[in-house]
C-alpha cells in the first residue's frame, strides 16, 4: 500500500474478510484484519496486504487491477464492486465487509465458479474473441457508436450476483447473458429466430422483474437491464408482425 | 454462523434475495415494494372474504360488524390498504412501460415519480376516510 502521504491521511479499517474452505473452514466464518488505507487504498490492495504478509490462505480472484478483466467482481459491504477499483475509505464505514459474489457456487474464500454464468455467452450469441480488437486499422465502421458498448462487457458477474432473480432461480439466463443476446441480435451476428429461440421462455427474457440492479452495479456501462427490456420489445413486435402474416 | 447465500435454504434465499433493499438503488426497492405490496393484497383478500362472510349471520351479525370498521383502528388499517393498492398499481403501470422497452434509462425517475403520485392520492384518501 502507498504510504508516501500523498494521498491524503491514513486511517485504520477493519476488513471482515468471508472465509471458507471445504473441509478445512467449514462451517464458513468471517475474519478480521486491522489495515491502513488512504484515498487509493482499494479493497484489492488491501487483500494483497493481507495474503503477503498476514494469511498466505486467503484465495481470492484477480488480474488486470484497473476494472479492465472484471476478475476481482465481490460484494463490499453488501454491494457488488470490483474490488481494484473499490476504494476502502469509499464504502461509508470504518468496517469493510468482503464477501463472495452470489448467485455462484461458491469454491473457497472469495473465489466463485464462473462456469454457469459464462456458459451463457456462447449461445447467447456473445463472439469469444472482440472484433473490435483485431480491427485497429480499419476505419471506423458506420455505427460504430451504436454498437460499441454491447463489446465493453467485462465478464465480471456482478449483475448476476445483484440480481434478485438470478439469485434464487439458477435457471434464469441472467442480464449478462440477455445482454449478450441483445447485441447479437442488433449486430446481426445471429438471426432473430435464433435469438428469440435461446430468450422466449419462461427463464429467459420474460424471467427479468425490473429491479434494474444489474445496471445500478456493472462497472462497464453496459446497463443490461435497458437491453434487456430492448429485447422484450424486440421480440414483443417479432411476434405481432409473425401474428398479423401468419408466420 | 455466517452463511453465504449460496448455501441457504431456499426460504432463506427469498428472504435475503428479494427483501433487503439495503445498499441497493431505486429499481431494487422499486422490485421489494412490489413484492410486500402484492403479498398484502392477497392477505387481505383471504380477510376480505372472512369478513364478509359475517353476511351469513344475517343483518345483526353485520350491523356489529359495521360499528367495528368505523373504529379508527380499521379505518387506519384502510389507509395502509389503500397504500398497499397505489403502491402496487403504479409500480404495475412502471413496470409495464419499462417491460415494453420505453423509458428504461429514466426508470428511477419514472419510479420516484409515480410513488410521489401514490403519496398524494394517500394523502388525500386518508384525508376521506377519517372525515367522510
Amino acid at each position: 500500500m502507498n504510504d508516501n502521504g500523498l494521498f491524503g491521511q491514513k486511517k485504520t479499517i477493519t476488513l471482515k474478510v468471508w472465509r471458507y474452505k471445504p473441509g478445512a473452514i467449514d462451517p464458513p466464518r468471517y475474519d478480521t484484519f486491522q489495515v491502513e488505507a488512504n484515498a487509493v487504498t482499494t479493497v484489492l490492495d488491501a487483500l494483497e496486504e493481507i495474503k503477503a504478509t498476514r494469511d498466505g490462505t486467503l484465495l481470492y480472484r484477480h488480474s488486470c487491477h484497473h476494472a479492465s478483466c472484471g476478475t476481482c467482481g465481490m460484494r463490499v459491504n453488501g454491494r457488488e464492486q470490483l474490488g481494484c477499483v473499490a476504494r476502502l475509505l469509499e464504502q461509508g464505514s470504518d468496517v469493510v465487509v468482503v464477501e463472495p459474489l452470489a448467485a455462484a457456487p461458491l469454491v473457497a474464500d472469495l473465489v466463485v465458479d464462473m462456469t454457469p454464468f459464462a456458459a451463457h455467452f456462447t449461445p447467447a450469441g456473445m463472439r469469444l474473441v472482440r472484433t473490435s480488437e483485431f480491427n485497429a486499422e480499419a476505419e471506423t465502421p458506420a455505427g460504430v457508436e451504436r454498437f460499441t458498448r454491447y463489446e465493453d462487457c467485462i465478464e465480471c458477474n456482478l449483475c448476476l450476483s445483484a440480481c434478485p432473480v438470478a439469485n434464487t432461480n439458477p435457471a434464469f439466463i441472467g442480464p449478462a447473458g440477455l445482454a449478450a443476446a441483445y447485441r447479437a441480435l442488433i449486430t446481426g451476428e445471429r438471426s432473430p429466430a435464433e435469438v428469440f429461440a435461446y430468450v422466449d421462455h419462461e427463464d429467459g427474457v420474460w424471467r427479468c422483474h425490473s429491479a434494474m440492479e444489474c445496471s445500478a452495479v456493472c462497472p462497464s456501462n453496459v446497463n443490461p437491464g435497458h437491453k434487456i427490456m430492448a429485447l422484450r420489445r424486440e421480440l414483443i413486435s417479432y411476434k405481432v408482425k409473425r401474428f398479423f402474416k401468419g408466420g | 454462523m455466517a452463511v453465504p447465500i449460496q448455501q441457504k435454504s431456499p426460504v432463506a434465499r427469498v428472504v435475503q434475495a428479494w427483501f433487503n433493499p439495503l445498499k441497493r438503488s431505486a429499481g431494487f426497492l422499486a422490485f421489494v415494494l412490489m413484492r410486500i405490496t402484492g403479498i398484502g393484497l392477497v392477505v387481505y383478500l383471504l380477510l376480505h372474504m372472512v369478513v364478509i362472510g359475517n353476511l351469513l349471520r344475517g343483518p345483526a351479525g353485520w350491523d356489529s360488524l359495521i360499528q367495528t370498521m368505523k373504529a379508527p383502528w380499521v379505518l387506519a388499517l384502510d389507509v395502509l390498504l389503500i397504500a398497499g393498492i397505489l403502491i402496487h398499481m403504479l409500480n404495475g403501470l412502471r413496470v409495464t412501460i419499462i417491460g415494453l422497452g420505453f423509458g428504461t434509462q429514466s426508470h428511477k425517475g419514472i419510479f420516484w415519480t409515480l410513488m410521489a403520485v401514490a403519496l398524494l392520492l394517500l394523502i388525500y384518501s386518508g384525508w376521506l376516510v377519517f372525515t367522510k
